[in-house]
Order: structure tokens, then C-alpha cells, then sequence
């Protein structure tokens, strides 16, 4: 019974709304706009997001900004020869016709110099920069620290 | 049966080409990935939070998962100690045959911003561990790791660190197990520890 209850608990506490939100630039469908709680605003907090180009253009996702981060940018997860580390991304291409996941383990913003903890349940904007597509302004909620994405019905 | 001359050449050039497959296929394995099989024991003296001196000993009829990695970390962190903290979730009434350890590889940093409160974040049983520079160099040769400090001026105070992420399982009696390679889901390190236990 305890466990069906964590389960039901669980279930409740996975479903976030905000996240699965999408937004639309040109041929740009970007969606699952994502960060994780942070213990206190001393360390880096994370940003992900999915990026579809629709069009038959290749673009590229050139710059992150918030308010939320004094110095964010785009990072790349590599794991090679078993070792990790993280170099910087000047840009990340989006190819037409193709979707490009920021997502653990992988591209991901990293946003420096938090000017506040970011807590489950928070919203914070990001204007994302395109190449060609130009500016867009995301929401971005904040989901639990344990979180691996949020959970969206048309997530696949 | 005798070989004749073409023979010889022809068995000596076979042999030749078993020995450069075998180099090939041997060489490019001399990654920390592919540590052997075979039993060795890792072993660490590091301070944890409160500064109290930890060494395999005290665990002994305990399972350890180990994770070695830094606070600052923003991706590749968080995500291996959710799935540490996921399969402690689900272990249930054995989650006290297990122990997951966190070893710093940033050490004084970490303290600097809190190592107790960063486990604790994860989940309440993970112990943080962070000595000094030659202790924690000293446990990542035993646990047979790499880490480097990485200069980079974009970076929090200038530098990044880069590091195996795998998370490591060692037995009660304190021999290396296995290897969790990184992204490995909490249910599959979970199907692999609970026979086990």
C-alpha cells in the first residue's frame, strides 16, 4: 500500500506541464525546455532543450541568454577513451529537416553565475540566438534535481 | 611431413599476421574502460564532510558504488548520483547492503561550496568523500581512473575537470566487481546489484 501511494505520488509529481510546451520561430519548432534545481546559486545550473528544423535550410543554435545566469553558455558532454569532459560548443547545428536534443549526457547549456537557486517548480525565459532564424524566447521550467526530462505526452 | 620452402614462408607469414591482428585488437583496449576482469582491490583514506578519515575497512559486508566526480559538474554529475539515488530508492530493505560513496576529485573546491549539502541533495545515504591532492590522487590510481584539472577561462574559476565517469561496484570483501559505464539506467545497475545481495 506505502508503495502505491509513492507511486501515485510519483506519477502526480512527474508530470509538469510547463515543459512541454512548444514555441515556434520560423521553421523552428523548439519544445521540452528544461533545467534542473540547483543546491544553492554558487554552482552551474543546466538547460536543455529539443530543436526541430522543419524547413530545408540548415541553422544553427549560436547563443543562450537569460536573466537567470550571468554567463550562460553552450556545452558539449564528450565521452572519449572512457574519459569525460566538456568542452565549450561555439555553435550547434540544426540541419534541415532534422531535431537536435539538448539532453543529458550530451549539448547542454550550462548557466554560470546563477543569480539565484533555481528551485522545482520555477520558470525562468531564455532567449535562444539562431543564425537564421533569429531570436526566440523560451520558458523554462525547473524540475526536480533528480530529474531526467520531463515527461510529456508527445515525448518520444 | 616436411614443409617445403613455400610452406615455411607461407606458415611464417600466417603466424606474422595472427601476431599484428592480435596487437591491433589489444591496443586500442588500453583505455580505463577495459580494466580486466580480474581482481583487484581499490582502496582510499579520505576525509569525508564532517573531516572524519574513511577507508574501505568500515564498509566490509557492504557493497560500494563509487562515483568519482565534482560539485560544479552541471550535466554529467547530477544525472549518475539521481541513478545512484534511484536504485537506493529501489533496493528497499537491502538498501543497507549497499553503500554509495561520492569521491571528490575537485576536493577543495567542493568543500568550499558544501559537500554534505550536495549528497544529501541526491539522496541522505550517499557519503562524500573529499581529501586532499595526493589522497585523491591516490584513490583514483587504486580505482585505476583518470582526472585532469583542465584550464579554461570561460569555466567557473578558470578551470573544469575532466574525469571517468563510470560508477564503480566493489564487493564486500573489497574486490573491484564491475563497471557501470555512464548513462547506464538505474534499472539495469538495480537487475545487476540485487542478485547480488
Amino acid at each position: 500500500m506505502k508503495s502505491l501511494i509513492l507511486s501515485a505520488l510519483l506519477a502526480l509529481s512527474a508530470t509538469p506541464v510547463l515543459a512541454c510546451e512548444t514555441f515556434t520561430l520560423g521553421d523552428l519548432t523548439i519544445e521540452h525546455a528544461w533545467s534542473r534545481a540547483t543546491i544553492g546559486a554558487d554552482r552551474p545550473g543546466v538547460f536543455y532543450v529539443e530543436i526541430t528544423n522543419n524547413g530545408s535550410t540548415d541553422d544553427a543554435l549560436i547563443g543562450i541568454a537569460t536573466p537567470a545566469a550571468g554567463m550562460p553558455m553552450l556545452h558539449e558532454t564528450v565521452v572519449t577513451d572512457g574519459i569525460a569532459s566538456m568542452p565549450h560548443a561555439m555553435s550547434i547545428l540544426v540541419p534541415a529537416g532534422q531535431t537536435v536534443e539538448m539532453a543529458p549526457g550530451g549539448y547542454h547549456g550550462m548557466l554560470m553565475g546563477l543569480t539565484a537557486t533555481l528551485a522545482e517548480g520555477d520558470i525562468f525565459p531564455v532567449t535562444l540566438t539562431f543564425q537564421n532564424a533569429g531570436e526566440v524566447v523560451v520558458n523554462v521550467e525547473v524540475l526536480s534535481l533528480r530529474a531526467e526530462g520531463p515527461d510529456c505526452d508527445d515525448a518520444n | 611431413m616436411r614443409l617445403t620452402r613455400l610452406q615455411k614462408i607461407l606458415w611464417a607469414a600466417a603466424g606474422l599476421a595472427t601476431l599484428a591482428y592480435g596487437l591491433l585488437v589489444l591496443l586500442p583496449n588500453r583505455t580505463p574502460e577495459a580494466v580486466p576482469q580480474a581482481a583487484f582491490r581499490p582502496t582510499f583514506t579520505l576525509p569525508d564532510a564532517a573531516g572524519r578519515m574513511r577507508t574501505p575497512a568500515e564498509f566490509t559486508g557492504q557493497h560500494l558504488l563509487v562515483f568519482f566526480g565534482f560539485t560544479n559538474c552541471p550535466d554529467v554529475c547530477p544525472t549518475t548520483l539521481s541513478e545512484v539515488a534511484q536504485v537506493m530508492d529501489d533496493l528497499g530493505d537491502d538498501a543497507a547492503l549497499v553503500q554509495p560513496l561520492f569521491i571528490s576529485i575537485d576536493p577543495e573546491r567542493d568543500r568550499r561550496l558544501g559537500l554534505a549539502e550536495f549528497t544529501a541533495a541526491f539522496h541522505p545515504s550517499i557519503i562524500g568523500l573529499a581529501g586532499d591532492e595526493a589522497q585523491t590522487r591516490a584513490a583514483a590510481d587504486s580505482f585505476r581512473i583518470f582526472y585532469a584539472r583542465e584550464g579554461d577561462a570561460a569555466a567557473p574559476d578558470g578551470y573544469t575537470m575532466s574525469h571517468s565517469p563510470a560508477l564503480y561496484l566493489i564487493s564486500p570483501e573489497g574486490d573491484w566487481l564491475r563497471q557501470f559505464t555512464y548513462g547506464t539506467p538505474a534499472t539495469d545497475i538495480l537487475a545487476d546489484l540485487q542478485p547480488r545481495l
